[in-house]
């Protein structure tokens, strides 16, 4: 058999199952999804992997259609939908006429990725739009399943917050999910204490700052994609200099980044300013210990020594491939553009001019700086200002479709649909009130050793996190006012255990918390979170689960008109 | 990286990263390696190449990864590919002894004691675990398993098979009653999927008067058909739905977004001439009226513009070929290119800039903005010295520049000025600071002396006495200066 992919599935498949395990399955060969005929091969069955989307059906149509069906042995076709299988698409391929090529029609239901110990992403890049502004529930949907299936695996979870619209939506599904299969309770000895659903609107400001974590900085810059990031190459020359160091590589470096790296697990979530004295320190011990070689004198300290060797040389590597990064991140960082765009940031997100034209957004205007920076700034600004001025709101709508095109009036209605950008309604900002109240600025920020999850944002606390932390303590009564402040329901729920798998916890045990961020998470709200399981008197770990791990520019992007027409 | 740069910068600087080489050491590494083969059994580790921490194909992919086997199925040839087998078998489980993460929070450190289900980390583990075995996808299943139409499923019980994935024949809802429970079912299932293909089957078999009414009434359903009928590419449907719930901002912007899909420009024009009578707000009318009033003009000016070209008689077009059509830029890209091109053109030019800047009320910064921008490109100095003097009316002139002056010298600096253009626009910059910093930058000395001077400061003027050369005029006029 072979596997026709939709290539956006291949990352995610990626993390859960190697090619060599296909192969164990008599999988012969793989190709991408592409329309044409497909590639010969001498093969029985054909699978297509797909998500379930029009314009994919589109594709495959087109493949089915020039097959040859003279050939022999005649090849089968079978179509697998990742995670649902989809009416609407199989109604689409009837309408083309080729339904009735496909053998088998099921989904493989894949609701929740692992991405690391700690992490879970559905990776449903369209959630948000969806949610937001299509009022499409089905992502909603997913992220229940998925949640039922970690209670099946890991013991109902006790006790259910949320806060926001689709949080609400979630947790009813769940409830009633519950009731419809009462087979579905189960014996386990429940490992979360605590799920808190939060919608991505109820904290539109955090995604649209500029990450200041390593990890969120790589991806800010980079793109980090299925734990899997592409550097420029030049910076990771050939490491031996006999090679003619003249051809320089072209193809970008690709590297994988989890925690299974043991220096990336200490940086990915420290402030980037404080990466380098850990980088630095590391360079310090690595030479060391390479130093030691010479101090072995007997075979018994040789071969200790060279048994060590794997190891260092592993540490060694994965120095050096850090290092580089550091410094591309540093080539960015220091630029004055870098640090004009973050004091535009930092001063919206402390209230400071936040109901005026801004000039540095009106140059980079001028400048046609990308439409997607302009966007996030105007959006900031509009966030921090609970809505802009009528006036502020139209002169910058203006500015922008005289300068990228008229044609970007669609976007615009999108963002201020998603209640990106909107116009002041009543008068009132309610934006320093909720700043205040959950400290979500803080002037002394301390980068290298943080005890504060501010240290993130170099100053800004993100909302969403604050309302996690103050979950945990004092409770979210001590709140309630922000909280009406903050668009959908907050609410509480709780799920029957059965008597004796109540949990009896020990003095010192921590809590453990499930965080789902409905519509998307960044890399610096994980930090934040992971900043917390840490802390020494925190009492509470946490999980992180969403349906996509977004950064500002990906998740403008997804709520962006598509203005190039498909290509096929 | 907030405020405080200075101490970051320190810190990068004063510690030195450097990509981490043994370039010096790697002679006497394998010297040690040679002379010490008595410690035979560990070679193979020390002649591991140094960071194959997982072995990695020269894409920088791990090898065995999905995209990796799929390019190289994709390159390969049959052949190539059995010898491959083995490097792939090694390569996945030299990947698979990755260490595990050692961090307390971990989902799998959660569950110690239980082994099997301790992370979803491969397929594999799932495959031996029956308990997840919905994470394994099921091929071979007879295919009379999901055919079973003909029990007469109530409507709960339809939606539930569909969500589960199973093929439900959906024409037994005959009555309006029975459709609409039917839909409501779909609809409390939150199941996106089950909502659109009930929706998908009330559409066929319902008339959209009866349609329309019983959806205005049920808004999630709603929001499904028309992200349906916008997937789908049904706009005439759309539309009419829009139209019935009086929804006109939105049949408006569906209408107009169709423009997107039409390529030849004429049909465009006329399609947007079509757009502007339709219901948009306030605000958004005059943007599409402007639209479709400047492809009009780019339709004139391409025209116009390409015979001029092809021509060769203009020297302007020779020198300076086009790079693209002008057809469907912004209008700021539009102003540029008049700006370029059609500067000295009357106002009664359609591609005259004072005629775009009339019709489409570009303010005076944007305008100045861009003039400048184009008129610096070609060096055309005289041209802006006109754009920034303004007369009044006694017939004095004056520099005037919406923008700043510093922006201007940027915008000049940019585009090469040489330093007796630049120093004009750098002394007007009414800022001291930002003039000394700008004068110093783009050594316009003359400035930096003649500020130094008004501010009286002997030190500095001094210092700069250094920095300008040897006995040119600048140092005379310090030498002058000083001495006074």
């Amino acid at each position: 058999q072979a596997i026709v992919w939709d290539e956006y599935l291949t990352g995610p498949f990626g993390l859960i199952a190697q090619y060599s395990l296909l192969k164990e399955h008599e999988v012969e060969k793989m190709f991408t999804l592409k329309p044409g005929r497909l590639p010969p091969a001498d093969v029985k069955n054909i699978i297509f992997f797909v998500r379930p989307k029009l314009e994919l059906m589109d594709i495959i149509t087109d493949n089915v259609l020039r097959e040859d069906r003279g050939r022999s042995p005649q090849r089968d076709f079978h179509i697998l939908f990742v995670p649902r299988r989809s009416l609407l698409c199989e109604q689409w391929l009837k309408e083309q006429g080729v339904l009735g090529s496909f053998i088998h029609r099921e989904q493989y239901s894949l609701d929740l990725i692992p991405f690391d110990g700690d992490l879970l992403s559905m990776e449903s890049e369209s959630a948000f739009k969806e949610c937001y502004l299509e009022s499409d529930q089905t992502s909603l949907y997913h992220a229940a399943k998925g949640l039922m299936t970690l209670q099946a695996l890991y013991g109902t979870i006790p006790q259910i917050f949320g806060k926001g619209d689709c949080a609400r939506h979630v947790a009813n599904m769940m409830i009633r999910m519950k009731r419809e299969f009462p087979g579905s309770q189960n014996s386990i000895f429940p490992v979360f204490d605590t799920l808190l659903l939060l919608d991505r609107n109820v904290d539109l400001l955090t995604p649209l700052a500029t990450q200041l974590t390593y990890e969120g900085l790589i991806d800010e810059i980079y793109g980090i994609q299925n734990t899997y990031v592409k550097l420029p190459p030049e910076k990771f020359a050939p490491k031996k200099q006999g090679e003619g160091g003249k051809d320089l590589p072209t193809e970008p470096k690709k590297l994988q980044l989890n925690s299974a790296e043991e220096l990336y697990a200490e940086i990915r979530d420290k402030n980037f300013n404080a990466v380098g004295s850990v980088l630095s320190k590391k360079a310090k011990i690595i030479s060391a210990a390479f130093e030691e070689r010479h101090h072995a004198k007997t075979v018994g300290e040789i071969k200790q020594f060279v048994s060590q060797l794997p190891h260092m040389q592993a540490a060694r590597s994965s120095l050096a491939n850090h290092t580089s990064i550091a410094e591309l991140i540093k080539d960015i960082t220091t630029s004055e553009d870098f640090f004009d765009n973050l004091t535009v940031e930092q001063e919206f997100m402390s209230g400071i001019d936040t109901d005026k034209v801004n000039n540095y957004i009106e140059d980079c205007i001028a400048q046609k700086h990308p439409l997607i920076k302009i966007l996030r700034l105007v959006c900031l600004q509009s966030v921090c200002n609970s809505g802009l001025k009528q006036k502020v709101l139209d002169h910058y709508k203006r500015e922008i479709i005289q300068t990228y095109g008229y044609e970007h009036i669609l976007t615009l209605n999108n963002l201020e649909k998603a209640g990106l950008l909107k116009p002041q309604t009543g008068g009132r900002n309610n934006y320093p009130t909720i700043r205040k109240t959950l400290r979500l600025w803080m002037d002394d920020v301390n980068e290298q050793n943080p005890n504060d999850i501010s240290y993130v944002y170099s100053g800004y606390a993100p909302l969403s996190v604050r309302l996690a932390q103050l979950l945990a303590r004092p409770g979210w009564r001590s709140i309630e006012e922000v909280l009406k402040m903050l668009p959908g329901p907050h609410f509480e729920e709780r799920q029957q255990l059965p008597t004796g798998l109540q949990k009896k916890r020990q003095q010192g045990e921590n809590r453990v918390t499930l965080v789902f961020f409905l519509g998307g998470v960044t890399y610096a709200e994980i930090a934040a979170l992971r900043f917390l399981s840490q802390m020494e008197d925190g009492g509470t770990e946490y999980i992180i689960a969403t349906t996509k791990l977004i950064n500002g520019t990906t998740w403008i992007k997804s709520l962006m008109e598509k203005l190039e027409p498909a290509p096929f | 990286m907030s405020r405080v740069r200075a101490d970051e910068e320190e810190y990068w600087h004063s510690s030195k990263f450097r990509a981490f080489t043994f370039d010096d050491e790697d002679d006497e590494l394998s010297q040690l390696k040679e002379s010490k083969r008595a410690v035979n059994s560990l070679r193979d580790i020390v002649d591991d190449d140094d960071d194959d921490l997982e072995r990695v194909s020269w894409s920088g992919e791990p090898v065995g990864s999905i995209s990796w086997s799929i390019k190289e199925t994709a390159s390969g040839s049959t052949s190539s590919l059995d010898g491959r087998d083995s490097s792939l078998q090694k390569g996945s489980s030299s990947y698979a002894a990755l260490p595990k993460q050692a961090s307390s929070y971990s989902l799998s450190s959660l569950f110690k004691g239980r082994n099997k289900l301790s992370s979803f980390q491969s397929l594999s583990d799932a495959l031996t675990d029956t308990g997840v075995k919905n994470y394994a996808p099921e091929l071979r299943r007879p295919k009379a398993e999901y055919k079973d139409y003909s029990s007469d499923w109530s409507p709960k019980d339809t939606v539930r098979r569909m969500q589960r994935g199973k093929v439900c024949s959906l024409e037994r809802f005959r009555s309006l009653q029975d459709k609409l429970v039917l839909l409501d079912e779909a609809v409390a299932g939150h199941d996106g999927n089950v909502i659109t293909a009930v929706l998908i089957f009330l559409k066929r078999t319902l008339r959209r008067e009866i349609l329309f009414r019983e959806l205005e009434v049920r808004q999630v359903a709603l929001c499904h058909l028309i992200h349906f009928l916008r997937e789908t590419g049904e706009q005439k449907f759309l539309l009419d739905l829009l139209r019935f719930l009086d929804r006109t901002e939105e049949v408006a912007l569906s209408q107009y977004r169709e423009h997107l899909n039409i390529q030849d420009v004429e049909k465009r024009r006329e399609f947007l001439k079509g757009c502007i009578g339709l219901p948009f707000s306030a605000e958004d009318t005059s943007h599409v009226q402007d639209h479709y009033t400047l492809l009009e003009r780019q339709i004139i000016i391409e025209a116009n513009d390409r015979h001029l070209e092809t021509a060769g008689q203009s020297e302007l077009f020779r020198k300076y070929p086009r790079k693209a059509s002008i057809l469907n830029m912004p209008l700021v890209t539009t102003l540029f290119y008049s700006c370029f091109y059609h500067y000295t053109e009357a106002e009664g030019m359609f591609s005259s800039p004072t005629n775009l800047k009339k019709t489409f009320k570009i303010p005076d910064k944007q305008y100045v903005l861009t003039a400048l921008a184009a008129r610096a490109k070609l060096r055309a100095w005289g041209d802006v010295d006109a754009l920034l003097t303004t007369k009044n009316w006694l017939g004095y002139t004056k520099k005037k520049a919406p923008i700043g002056f510093h922006r201007v010298v940027e915008i000049l600096q940019r585009n090469n000025a040489p330093v007796q253009v630049l120093q004009e626009y750098v002394r007007l910059v009414e800022d001291v600071e930002t003039r000394l910093n700008l004068a110093t930058k783009y050594k316009c000395h003359d400035v930096v002396i003649e500020t130094y001077r008004d501010l009286k400061d002997r030190i500095q003027l001094t210092a700069y006495k250094c920095k300008v050369e040897r006995g040119s005029a600048e140092e005379e006029k310090i030498q002058s200066i000083l001495s006074n």
